[in-house]
């Protein structure tokens, strides 16, 4: 049963600069799901994903990927490890100074032998998974959000991964990229027999294509179900997320004092 | 009072151990960036490139402040030389000055202004838009791939840039004192051949220039690597790394100078 788990949180703490950021995190994600980690900004959601990719150690516990501490591998394991790891950043991430085709390229040419021809087949093939073949030539200012979104899923499918990372996918994009961008990321994770950790607080987008989630408040999952569970949950904090409410658990004004001290009508009236 | 001075000490303690603790960061960067230089060796065509971009395009920027300097030396050296009557040694004045100290001075300041901002920007921006990020989760070491190449087109371009700052100052010299000025050409350029020593002048110069080259770049792309990432940490960056790289320099020549040049 364990060989079914590809990411593993055991018991994970992290704390930055004395703020404890992850407290007691365990989590268990199988092969071939697409799981999604949901919660406000600051919960500590693009925290786990740097973990698995060991770009952050955990302060105490451990991150297992297919079976191996990540925080104890050295520095070759790691780089073996994230051959088979691809990750979409928030914006992109594209290399500005290269075109599409180079970007999509960039990891077949660093980490493999390949010829020249088999590189321009498999990038033009990516390309063409996201939809963007035509687009192959532009450099990363000409193109739209939606087209470097997907031109950056492109390329982190380069070397088909066995896991998919996603920190927050939507983010800036218009209602039809986000569709787009929502479908191939399930498309593309059953076609590769990936598995896929969506980090994002887009809640009605996520939850029309993940398998299950995970919430996370404060450092702590606080909740975890499939899609349906989390719609209907009775929970407060995740029932304010899910529906988008403005008060609640999550309060709507920052901590502060009492109003009339502020505007100083008590001194006034004193 | 005694509050006032303690909290005072303690900035002071606070500011002087983070000084310390900087400068032990940018020692270990550079020692890594040594240390993963074989990439950059093995596809040298990364090293070209940045060698376009910090030194091809610095030429102009060069080569103009080049002939201008020289062309100030030219009316500056004819005027104090002609009090002595010895304006011939004109070309020896001119020469030697760019070759032992403006050349690589003003070119190592002109660099750091204008490859050495550059650098510290485009780093900054990388690593703010998370394309250094994405480059460790490809399995790319960042420091061999992006780091290395762009310190060693620093050290190869800057002392090709101050040669040619200080050719440039030559001629400049030549054309002020020669044809504007009238001092007798032969003597321009026969004494600056038999004053000018190969290892004492010019050698020595071209080892000033790999040294600020050295420093010039390591500050800058530290710089860039380790600024935070906003506009705000990009911009503090950028300034940063032009004062300190200016001021580091202006030190480096202090020390090299009196090394090189004490017994003469």
């Amino acid at each position: 049963m364990t060989d079914d788990i590809l990411v593993e949180f055991d018991d994970v703490s992290f704390t930055y600069d004395r703020r404890p950021v992850l407290k007691g995190i365990n989590m268990k994600i199988p092969r071939g799901r697409v799981v999604s980690i949901m919660g406000i900004s600051g919960s500590g959601k693009t925290t786990m994903l740097r973990l698995i990719g060991g770009q952050l150690n955990p302060t105490s516990g451990q991150v297992k990927v297919a079976g191996q501490v990540v925080h104890e591998l050295d520095s070759e394991g790691l780089y073996k490890l994230r051959r088979k790891m691809g990750m979409l950043f928030q914006f992109g991430a594209l290399f500005t100074d290269l075109s599409a085709f180079e970007n999509v390229a960039f990891q077949m040419r660093e980490q493999t032998d390949l010829p020249e021809g088999v590189i321009r087949d498999l990038v033009l093939m990516k390309l063409n998974a996201v939809g963007l073949r035509g687009a192959y030539h532009l450099m990363p200012a000409e193109l739209s959000g939606g087209m470097a979104r997907r031109i950056a899923l492109a390329r982190a499918i380069a070397l088909d991964p066995m896991l998919m990372m996603y920190d927050e996918p939507f983010a800036g994009l218009d209602p039809i990229s986000l569709g787009v961008i929502g479908t191939l990321m399930r498309r593309l994770n059953d076609a590769l027999g990936a598995t896929s950790i969506v980090v994002t607080h887009d809640v009605q987008e996520s939850l029309k294509m993940v398998d299950y989630v995970y919430y996370l408040s404060e450092g702590v999952i606080v909740a975890q179900g499939t899609a349906e569970e989390m719609k209907h949950s009775t929970q407060p904090l995740v029932h304010q997320f899910v529906w988008g409410e403005e008060d609640g658990p999550v309060a709507f004004h920052y901590p502060m004092a009492e109003y009339p001290q502020d505007l100083g009508l008590e001194r006034a009236r004193g | 009072m005694a509050r006032r001075a303690g909290i005072g000490l303690r900035g002071i303690g606070h500011a002087v151990i983070n000084g310390v603790w900087r400068l032990g960061y940018a020692s270990r960067f550079f020692g890594l960036t040594l240390f993963r230089s074989g990439t950059t060796f093995r596809r040298f065509g990364l090293a070209i490139r940045e060698i376009y971009f910090s030194g091809v395009l610095s030429l102009i920027i060069i080569l103009v402040s080049g002939l201008f300097v020289g062309m100030v030396l030219g009316f500056q050296g004819f005027h104090t030389l002609e009090r002595y009557g010895s304006e011939e040694a004109l070309g020896v004045l001119v020469a030697l000055s760019l070759v032992r100290e403006l050349g690589p001075v003003v070119a190592g300041l002109l660099f750091a202004s204008r490859a050495g901002s550059a650098m510290t920007a485009e780093i900054g921006l990388m690593k703010a838009t998370e394309q250094i990020s994405a480059l460790e989760m490809m399995a790319v070491d960042p420091i061999a791939r992006v780091i290395a190449p762009r310190f060693w087109a620093g050290v190869i371009s800057m002392p090709l840039l101050a040669a040619l700052f200080s050719a440039m100052g030559v001629f400049g010299g030549y054309l002020v004192g020669v044809v504007l000025i009238g001092v007798d050409e032969g003597a321009f350029w026969s004494q600056m051949q038999s004053a000018v020593d190969f290892r004492e002048d010019i050698i020595n110069g071209v080892i000033k220039s790999i040294v600020f080259g050295i420093a010039v770049t390591w500050i800058a792309l530290f710089e860039g690597y380790d600024a935070p990432p906003t506009a705000e940490g990009v911009s503090g960056a950028t300034t940063r790394t032009v004062v300190t790289s200016s001021l580091a320099i202006l030190a480096l020549d202090f020390v090299l100078t009196a090394l090189m040049f004490r017994g003469n």
